[in-house]
């Protein structure tokens, strides 16, 4: 077991060394120039692109400004926005209120996604199982925007249950909406692998054996069928958690969450390298981590699989 | 298949996993999620709650040019000057400004003026700042604003030759001069703009952290130390120090940050937010039904246009004047604003903004900015007998992150038709990407552009964009007579004349058309129910002070 985890951190290396030059290479490439950005449709003095271009590398050539970056990064030195900020303090400001929202999506996908896939798996065929299939080929029909325009115009602005914004430091009841509509996507999958995977483990060897020791059906059915059920279904939610963080961009938007996605977007928008590169980087690595524990829970969930 | 299980106990184990879900869930969340009952609807009345955008940069006034952070300076400085809604100037620091040449200026200040933390405004705290904000080395975003003073050229030098300009000198505590390089009859004007606030002592030791932190002399300050949660919100409060006329009549001011209009919207309309001063573009459609009488709409400082670079193939010479006015009575702007931008944009009059103090709707030359087909095909048939048109399709460069592509279609679309040339729009994804373009001067074809004025003045329309060589000349215009009216009107100390001859100015644009104008932006937004005494200022920025809250 120990042996496999290190081999797995290892594996991370080439992956974010691979994953940063790849990006920052991409940022560098974006045609236009960040300086002029800066300043808008107002002139700019010969002397002040000068230092500014000083200041931020952006006149050395591109290996250069990214090993720069390497060795900042390696020494926890983010390096500054253009606004003069610490990229270390925008990270850590943004990213717990992302993985907050990526939680909270996560767990509403997963709760009623493997409830309703439970049920539905167990009447496979009845109408309640009809109906979710059909709902949920819906709700991946709908584009997550649409979902989420929606969602906060009529619970948050007509009928004023939750706040129409979140705004900054949410609150748990907040995040309710905007991670219902971020989990809204996968909530659907979540089901249908439930649904699948259940209704085919009621037929399995194991399952017939269980019930005829007499076994108690509520134990046949936890142990037995969920159980077993369940690890694709975490095998998706694992990976899921990454995509989670990085598909927020458009839900924070709508809902104006000050996450991951906001700032990211503002500084794609200013061609902020630096920033840019960082949080993807970070979100490299989250799922690459959430890979690693998907792979650890196998062990758990499916007492077959050993790591030596 | 039928299930081998009663329904019952099938349905309690899922249940009973569900609600241990459920609870951890709750349980892990309230740690770091509980505690945020700001924001929602306070009862003492006063807590005036509005929309931001996350400042570019620290909060120094000489680094700020762009508008999510100039609002949060007006309000956190006073400068020697301050505009009313209509634009016009009043004293706020300043006793007075004279001048008898429009190029030398004795500035006093009132006595007693403080900044938040006590300590003195003096004539050196306006110096200092101004020379600070002029120092090449520094980098400033509107170091281009000391351009006017003496000895601007020395300390924009690479690298400087002076430390300081040597047309700024301190009298005493309450009075300094200024010299100009040349007469500028509208400085006075300029000096209610950020660029020219003051600085206290404290800030230059570590200017960043000071722009973190800033302390002004304006009618609000921070909240407290750290009230800017960077891409969240800023919270302000009465500055008791100030005794100004611009004094807050509401108890608190929150500036919320929003990443999209569309969420601010959302916001307004559930209640979370008082003052909203731009409507986005899904719902200009909506707005007026959604908001009724507390819905806004009014012609703001702001020109937008598209510029035909002088060097274009078939745009030179007499040739280049008969198809620049071709062009412009080729299509229909009134029906553009209304079709496109549901009139929350004004079809233009001139080259200015009516919100400006000296604006006319009359400058001879104007009818090109009408829609007349005939006259279209008529003088573009002129040019054609000069030099026939090469045949190459005529395209309006435009960014597609701003609000721009259904305009361009409109108007090239109605070119073709009027005209019977191809012409199409040529988008670029980024504001930076076409700003790039057109500074190296090798974009291709038209491209559009806008000002948004600095300070309510004719002069700031025409000089920065226009005069030969100068900073936002994207076009490359160059015309010695329009130069002459340029410099006459800046030493011409009678406002109403030099506005004269700045409308004279006018009419020589209209005849040679560097930019075909198109239309001002309106200021277009909103307010709460509770919100009372909501006045649009003439940058189209609310006048925040005043608003109260019911």
């Amino acid at each position: 077991m120990g042996w496999y985890i290190g081999r797995r951190l290892l594996q991370m290396v080439p992956v974010f060394f691979g994953a940063t030059l790849l990006i920052y290479a991409l940022v560098f490439l974006l045609p236009g120039d960040p300086i002029l950005a800066l300043f808008g449709d107002k002139p700019v003095s010969e002397t002040a692109r000068a230092t500014l271009t000083a200041q931020y590398n952006l006149d050395k050539p591109f290996i250069v400004q990214y090993l720069l970056f390497l060795k900042g990064i390696f020494t926890l030195d983010f390096g500054q926005s253009f606004s003069g900020q610490p990229v270390i303090d925008q990270i850590t400001r943004a990213f717990p209120v992302t993985i907050k929202l990526a939680v909270v999506a996560l767990v509403i996908e997963a709760v009623f996604g493997i409830v309703f896939g439970f049920i539905a798996g167990l009447r496979r065929g009845g109408i309640f199982d009809s109906t979710v299939l059909f709902l949920s080929l819906i709700v991946i029909g709908i584009p997550v925007f649409v979902l989420g325009f929606l969602g906060q115009y009529f619970i948050g602005v007509k009928w004023g249950i939750v706040r129409s914004t979140v705004g900054g430091d949410p609150a748990l009841v907040d995040l309710l909406l905007p991670g219902a509509v971020l989990g809204a996507l996968s909530f659907a999958y979540v089901l249908r692998l439930t649904r699948n995977s259940v209704a085919e483990g009621l037929s399995a060897d194991h399952v017939r054996t269980a019930t005829a020791k007499g076994l108690s059906r509520p134990r046949v059915m936890t142990v037995h069928v969920l159980r077993n059920s369940l690890i694709p279904v975490v095998t998706f939610l694992g990976t899921d958690l990454g995509a989670l963080m990085g598909g927020a961009v458009v839900t924070e938007g709508i809902f104006n969450v000050p996450g991951v996605g906001n700032l990211l977007y503002q500084s794609v928008i200013r061609q902020e390298g630096p920033t840019v590169v960082s949080v993807v980087t970070i979100l490299v690595l989250v799922y690459l981590v959430a890979n690693l524990v998907v792979d650890l829970l196998y062990a758990v969930l499916d007492p077959r699989i050993r790591y030596v | 298949m039928q299930s081998p299980f009663s329904r019952r106990n099938g349905l309690k184990g899922v249940l009973g996993i569900a609600a241990l879900t459920t609870l951890a869930a709750c349980g892990g969340g309230d740690d770091g999620g509980s505690g945020s009952g700001e924001g929602g609807s306070g009862d003492s009345g006063g807590d005036v709650v509005v929309n931001g955008t996350e400042p570019q940069n620290p909060l120094v006034p000489t680094n700020t040019n762009e508008v999510g952070g100039g609002r949060l300076l007006d309000s956190l400085w006073a400068g020697l000057v301050y505009y009313k809604a209509d634009g016009s100037p009043e004293m706020d620091v300043a006793e007075s400004i004279e001048s008898t040449d429009a190029q030398n200026y004795t500035i006093k200040i009132k006595s007693d003026q403080t900044f938040s933390d006590g300590t003195p405004v003096t004539a050196k705290s306006f110096v200092d700042a101004w020379n600070y904000g002029a120092l090449g080395t520094n980098a400033q975003l509107s170091s281009y604003f000391f351009e006017p003073i003496e000895g601007y050229e020395a300390v924009q030098a690479e690298p400087p030759t002076a430390q300081t300009m040597s047309g700024l000198a301190v009298v005493d505590d309450t009075t300094f001069t200024v010299k100009l390089v040349q007469p500028e009859s509208d400085f006075r004007l300029r000096l209610g703009y950020s660029a020219f606030y003051p600085l206290p002592e404290s800030a230059y030791s570590d200017i960043a952290a000071y722009g973190e932190n800033p302390i002004g002399n304006g009618p609000y300050k921070l909240r407290e130390q750290g009230a800017w949660q960077h891409n969240v919100r800023i919270d302000f409060v009465p500055n008791e120090t100030y005794g100004g006329p611009r004094e807050a009549q509401n108890d608190s001011l929150a500036f919320i940050f929003y990443e999209t209009y569309d969420a601010a919207y959302s916001a307004l309309q559930g209640g979370d937010l008082d003052v909203l001063d731009n409507i986005p573009s899904s719902a200009l459609l909506t707005y007026r039904d959604d908001l009724g009488d507390r819905a806004v709409n009014q012609p703001a400082a702001i020109f937008q246009s598209f510029c035909i670079p002088e060097g274009l193939a078939g745009f030179g010479g007499e040739e280049g004047k008969l198809r620049r006015q071709a062009l412009s009575y080729a299509f229909d702007r009134a029906a553009v604003c209304k079709a496109i931008f549901n009139d929350t944009r004004t079809p233009a009059k001139d080259f200015t903004s009516p919100v400006i103090a000296g604006y006319s709707e009359t400058i001879p030359g104007n009818e090109v900015l009408s829609y007349d087909e005939a006259q279209a095909k008529q003088l573009w048939d002129q040019a054609n007998a000069i030099a026939p048109w090469n045949g190459s399709t005529f395209t309006i460069a435009y960014n597609t992150d701003g609000d721009h592509q259904a305009w361009v279609d409109a108007v090239t679309a109605s070119i073709r038709q009027v005209l019977g040339i191809q012409a199409e729009g040529r988008p670029y994804p980024t504001f930076s990407q076409i700003r790039t373009e057109i500074t190296n001067r090798t974009i291709e074809g038209a491209f559009r552009t806008g000002w948004q004025a600095d300070y309510p003045a004719l002069y700031n329309f025409l000089a920065p964009l226009y005069a030969t060589g100068a900073g936002s000349n994207d076009g490359d215009y160059s015309n010695p007579q329009f130069d002459a009216l340029l410099q006459q009107a800046a030493g011409t100390t009678d406002e109403d004349q030099s506005n004269a001859i700045l409308q004279q100015a006018q009419t020589i644009l209209f005849s040679d058309l560097p930019v075909l104008p198109l239309w001002y932006a309106n200021a277009s937004g909103g307010f709460g129910e509770q919100a009372n005494d909501v006045e649009f200022g003439w940058n189209s920025v609310p006048l925040y002070y005043q608003i109260t809250k019911s």
